[in-house]
């Protein structure tokens, strides 16, 4: 019988290994100093993005670009608004 | 609101994106459909708008030039005066700071005034997303008790992210208006601590 998978989510994207991978892979994002969260009852890891990478990005004032869908599921991007001013507000219904 | 300052100021070089940190198109739809926007009015149900701009609270605006850079970090603005006598805050003048700006009578605020506001993520705040990313995948997959666990210690490691506390209580099947979040505001302010941090002036 095969194993159940272990899911790793890095960036976004969503992996389906071997525990002893899945294991492997948090170690390893963790000790180049990623946040990692990680539940092995579960069998999941989230991989996410270092303080000091968002940091540095954002202290070069240059704006992350996102790409990011809207009620009918087209993506729209930041950058396809360069040479407007734009206002970006975040909301929620919460 | 948003729709309307958009009209106003779109001729002038004015681009509006808002977007709802929601659990789900669905969630926002309500919302959206009563602003009507003509403007991208997008939905963002994993958080990567808040992971990029270190957004903790909502509503939070930022101003972005024609260069594509920041000229106004992460403030509080409303559209409107609904909220007013809770929030304490009015609308009329981050608006009228905003149109100023459109119009080309101020400049947005110098890279040294950007960066004297900028409030950077931490080790703990980016641990605590990822805390806030697992817990959602979880409960995605129907995992309650198991997403619980992470939600619970998203929200301990970064107290004043409220995009993780308040936004993590409809994924969690608990009332975001309700007696929970009351009781998380009262003891985040009773211990002294804004729940909304506006840029000073």
């Amino acid at each position: 019988m095969a194993q159940p998978p272990f899911t790793v989510i890095d960036d976004g994207r969503v992996l389906e290994v071997a525990d002893t991978e899945g294991v492997a892979l948090a170690e390893r994002a963790a000790s180049a100093g990623r946040p990692v969260a990680i539940d092995r009852e579960a069998r999941a890891a989230y991989l996410g993005v270092a303080a000091r990478e968002r940091a540095r990005v954002l202290a070069t004032l240059e704006a992350p670009d996102f790409s990011l869908p809207d009620l009918d599921g087209r993506l729209h991007a930041l950058s396809a608004h360069r040479g407007r001013k734009v206002l970006l507000v975040a909301y929620a219904s919460w | 609101m948003w729709q309307a300052l958009w009209e106003e100021l779109r001729d002038a070089g004015l681009t509006v994106i808002t977007v709802a940190l929601d659990v789900s198109p669905e969630a926002a739809r309500p919302w959206i459909e009563a602003a009507r926007p003509t403007h991208p009015s997008l939905i963002d149900t994993r958080h990567v708008l808040a992971d990029l701009y270190n957004i903790v609270n909502v509503p939070t605006i930022l101003w972005i030039d024609e260069r594509g850079r920041i000229v106004r970090p992460n403030d509080v603005a409303f559209g409107t005066d609904t909220f007013r006598h809770i929030t304490g805050l009015e609308s009329a003048r981050p608006i009228a700071a905003l149109r100023a700006w459109v119009r080309g009578e101020v400049p947005g605020l110098a890279p040294e005034a950007v960066r004297r506001h900028q409030v950077l993520p931490t080790e703990q705040d980016q641990l605590a997303r990822a805390e806030f990313g697992l817990a959602d995948w979880l409960a995605r997959q129907g995992r309650a008790a198991a997403a619980e666990r992470h939600f619970a210690r998203a929200g301990e490691l970064a107290p004043h992210d409220f995009t993780i506390r308040r936004g993590s209580l409809p994924r969690r099947g608990i009332d975001p208006m309700g007696p929970r979040f009351r009781e998380m505001l009262g003891a985040w302010t009773g211990a002294g601590n804004p729940y909304y941090r506006p840029l000073p002036e």
